[in-house]
């Protein structure tokens, strides 16, 4: 029988070649999406009827025949079966190891990205939202794959200050959250290709970007999805920051030092704190929100990755040398 | 605040934008309140935020005093010409820097200045009655409408509200009546949680500031290396070291004594993942109270030992070769288990010794401990693993001025050579002494001997307990603490309550008329409300089997609910106010 450590790998570069698949599939979606609005579009010309002024800016998308959506539920399929395999890799790791699978950079990699897929799923069951498939999928490949290139270490013992309850309650909240702040910074990003579109329609501009853009849901709408992922994120977040300091307290007998993980979480704390202002701000809201959503984000990123490996500080967990 | 209370388009217990802010009127107090106005406008509190995201960024790329300060130093001696520069624009204290003090501390004034007024419009809010009954229902996004039948209209219109009273009442909504001629009609609000959910949270972070900044004062750290076997009393003498707040007196430590009986270590053993990984540290003491009753403890990495209000951290360890030095005479001149530092993770540990007296002249010893000694390329001496299976300590000696007798403090762990020839070691011609637990080596020139004494106990088999080990404790004293948390928990509440917790009016108007009751039911979001449309579905659903349970009035069958976004609709939609969440 093959030894659950050497199995992990194995199952995880299987979920990261289906993710591949369901990223293509979604692709294939957005790019048939971009046609079949090009094709109503003709006809509605053909028929003389301004198919503009209606198409955009509605809450529901387009009226795009069902078929149409093939490919994004071959993509939705792939990503279940991908975050099937992802999760027995995530599970097999934690049991070769005996304790829960997220305590160095490599297991925040491979439960954060389980996390994003996991949340997508959960909400595609209430929300359509599979237009953010090439998205997540995309952000889920890149951090997992480039984490199970770069920073893939042997199942060793915990280290000392990791032993702690807190392990397992901070770092898997921190990882939801992130979860969450993913799918707001995915729909922050279309958010701001949809509005650019948007006023591109309305000035009647001859190109207006992308066609798939189309059968999405107007930039208001997407806006208040954004709103709605970002709050949950926040609160967890703030949570985690809360977490944290408690076990910093036991750990190093400090609630707050401001190491430098610390201070990237507050960073990334007072952005977002200023996203859910700039939302109630007059002249904030729309494109400038959104952009303070996708800095909250890349901050995120720059925190789970550059700070982890590059600087220096009281949280050396990544398990790098 | 422009909006008007009564309106029941524009929320108006939300203080948003900065429409209102106008030019001053000439004069002092004109500017003044121009510049309070615009401190606490939500825009100011936003640019504020940004601000203090950015400004915290350069603590975490320049070493920090606070935090690291050898960091510090170490930057400094690389870059030597950018370090002053640097240093005045308080680089290396960011978090202490009066620049990022500013950026906060104007960011919770202009908080408290936002919030003051928005608990005093919150107060009246939560004693108001709901609004007057807007008369165009269908103006608003959410409406809907039935149609139903009922031989006397208006008894049955009457009744429905009734209906629909009770029915929101039991919904948690606050619910006034509004009739007038054939119309009857009741006006429901809810959520007023989320606005107090948002005046909690952030009184709490004014909380959490303040517990943080006078905690502080009453606050100390204190450092203290003890050897296995040594004792530390709870003074301020005995401490290495000691940081408190500005409120902490002299006296203000409870006495007490802590013995460390032992230090527990474990290692991952060869061949298996994370060889040599020092690990499960334990730290066992025994605590004395002031009225001599002990009591023993373990001191663990991430639990603290709680003694007398005060937490007790295992921050390091290492080894502490018991050395004894004598001179030429035979006469013991030192003699003392000297805390080595480890400096890489096989505990390679390097320390000092200081021979003050009994010798001609002062003697330095500058010794290396290796647990175990292995012989790595071209020689050199290495430790290969953390655990005492080989010891090992190689000293160099240094004779003449130890310089301490200048009065300038001098670190236990360094050994300032400037005033010294060095008479064994590398770049002179007598070699370095080595020593294995029990040895006893000769000094050069004929000086004496020095002794690195085995401390195992009677009948020990092997090195495993040949050197003592030392802890470095920090004792730390903060009762402010837990009242951080209980702001940050409470910060925390507030924000679920502030942002989950739906504010909403919602309205259900009945006319009569011949033979035929019509309804009307609408809701108004007041914040970021994603499930209003759903409550008023509900609303309307159950509201009808309440009626039709009370009978009086039928439900006409094929009558659709005339939907907000009928095309057929003239008057402009209800979504051209800009909606204001
Ligand atoms: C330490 C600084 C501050 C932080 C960390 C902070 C954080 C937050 C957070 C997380 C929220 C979301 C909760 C909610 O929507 O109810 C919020 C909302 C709000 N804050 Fe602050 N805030 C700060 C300062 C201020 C200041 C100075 C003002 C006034 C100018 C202000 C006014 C508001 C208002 C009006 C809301 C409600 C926004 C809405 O309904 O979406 N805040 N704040």
């Amino acid at each position: 029988m093959l030894e659950l450590n050497v199995l992990s790998p194995i199952l995880l570069w299987t979920a990261i070649a289906i993710y591949a698949a369901a990223f293509v599939a979604y692709a294939f979606d957005l790019a048939r999406r971009s046609q079949v609005t090009a094709d109503a579009k003709s006809e509605a010309e053909l028929v003389g009827v301004g198919a503009r002024g209606n198409a955009y800016a509605a809450d529901v998308p387009a009226p795009v025949p069902a078929q149409s959506f093939m490919m994004a539920r071959i993509g939705t399929s792939l990503t279940v079966l991908g975050f099937l395999f992802h999760l027995a890799a995530t599970v097999t790791r934690g049991i070769a190891a005996g304790r829960v699978p997220w305590a160095n950079l490599y297991e925040f990699a491979m439960i954060g990205t389980l996390l994003v897929v996991a949340v997508f799923l959960a909400v595609l069951t209430r929300i359509d939202l599979r237009f953010l498939g090439t998205f997540i999928i995309g952000l889920v490949l890149v951090l997992l794959g480039g984490a199970a290139t770069s920073f893939y270490v042997a199942v060793v013992p915990l280290m000392d200050p990791l032993k702690s309850i807190w392990l397992i309650i901070h770092v898997f909240v921190a990882s939801l959250g992130t979860a969450f702040f993913a799918l707001a910074f995915s729909l922050s990003v279309i958010q701001l290709m949809q509005a650019r579109r948007e006023r591109l329609v309305a000035e009647n501009a001859a190109k207006t970007g992308p066609g798939f853009l189309r059968t999405l849901p107007g930039s208001d709408r997407l806006e208040s999805l954004a709103y709605r992922f970002t709050i949950v994120g926040f609160i967890l977040w703030t949570f985690t920051l809360i977490a944290g300091a408690i076990w910093a307290q036991d750990a190093w007998g400090r609630y707050w030092g401001f190491d430098v993980k610390e201070t990237w979480t507050f960073v990334i704390w007072v952005i977002y704190a200023g996203y859910i202002h700039a939302r109630a701000t007059r002249g904030w809201r729309g494109s400038r929100s959104a952009w303070l959503a996708i800095v909250g984000f890349s901050a995120v990123i720059f925190n789970f990755t550059i700070v982890n490996v590059f600087f220096k500080g009281l949280h050396a967990y990544s398990g790098l040398s | 605040m422009n909006s008007d209370a009564s309106d029941p388009l524009r929320p108006s217990d939300h203080v948003d934008g900065d429409d209102s802010i106008t030019q001053p009127r000439l004069g002092l107090v004109g500017w003044l309140r121009w510049g309070w106005r615009q401190l606490t406008s939500m825009r100011t509190a936003l640019v504020l935020l940004l601000v203090l995201a950015i400004a915290a960024i350069p603590g975490s790329i320049f070493p920090q005093r606070m935090a690291d300060p050898n960091g510090v130093t170490q930057w400094e001696r690389n870059n030597p010409d950018l370090f002053p520069v640097l240093d005045a624009l308080k680089l290396f204290d960011v978090y202490l820097s009066p620049w990022f003090s500013a950026i906060y501390l104007l960011l919770f004034t202009s908080l408290v200045g936002c919030v003051i007024p928005r608990i005093k419009h919150h107060a009246k809010a939560l004693r108001a009655r709901p609004p007057r009954t807007p008369a165009r229902l269908q103006r608003l996004e959410d409406f809907r409408s039935v149609q139903r039948d009922a031989p006397d209209a208006d008894a049955a219109a009457s009744a429905s509200i009734d209906i629909a009273t009770k029915q929101l009442k039991a919904l948690g909504y606050r619910v006034e009546r509004y009739d007038g001629g054939r119309s009857f009609s009741v006006s429901a609000e809810r959520g007023y949680w989320r606005e107090t959910g948002n005046l909690l949270f952030h009184l709490a972070l004014v909380g959490v500031l303040i517990t943080v900044g006078i905690g502080g004062g009453f606050a100390y750290t204190g450092q203290r290396v003890l050897v296995e076997g040594e004792t530390f009393a709870n003074t301020l003498v005995d401490y290495d070291s000691m940081n408190r707040g500005r409120f902490v007196s002299d006296d203000a430590l409870t006495p007490y004594a802590m013995q460390l009986d032992s230090f527990d270590v474990t290692y991952q053993p060869f061949g298996e993942p994370g060889s040599g990984q020092a690990g499960d540290f334990s730290a066992n003491v025994t605590v004395q109270d002031a009225a001599g009753s002990k009591t023993d403890g373990a001191v663990r990495v991430n639990h603290p030992l709680g003694v007398a209000g005060d937490q007790i951290y295992l921050l390091g360890n290492g080894y502490a070769p018991t050395i004894t030095v004598r001179n030429a005479d035979g006469d013991i001149v030192y003699r003392n288990s000297v805390p080595f530092l480890p400096q890489d993770n096989n505990m390679t540990s390097l320390g000092v010794v200081k021979v003050t007296d009994g010798m001609p002249e002062q003697l330095g010893l500058i010794g290396f401990f290796y647990p175990t000694a292995a012989s790595g390329q071209k020689g050199a001496i290495a430790s290969g693993y953390g655990d005492l299976i080989n010891p090992l300590l190689t000293l160099d000696v240094y004779s003449g001025d130890l310089g301490i007798n200048d009065g300038i403090p001098k670190s236990v762990y360094v050994l300032d050579t400037t005033g010294m020839t060095k008479l064994a070691g590398r770049t002179t011609d007598v070699e370095s002494i080595e020593l294995s637990p029990g040895e006893t080596g000769d000094l050069p020139n004929g000086l004496g001997t020095v002794t690195f004494e085995d401390e195992s106990p009677e009948g020990a088999t092997d090195a495993s307990q040949s050197v003592k080990r030392f802890a470095s404790l920090q004792i730390h004293h903060d009762a402010s603490a837990v009242w951080v948390l209980v702001f940050a928990l409470l910060a925390l509440g507030g924000l679920m309550l502030a942002l989950f917790v739906p504010r909403r009016r919602v309205w259900v108007k009945a006319s009569g008329g011949d033979g035929v009751v019509s309804l009307e039911y609408a809701g108004l979001a007041r914040g970021e409300d994603p499930t209003l449309a759903a409550a008023v579905d509900d609303l309307v659903a159950g509201h009808g089997r309440l009626m039709d349970a009370a009978g009086g009035s039928t439900s006409v069958a094929a009558e659709p609910a005339v939907e907000a976004t009928d095309p057929d609709r003239t008057e402009p939609p209800a979504t051209e106010t800009p909606k204001v969440d």
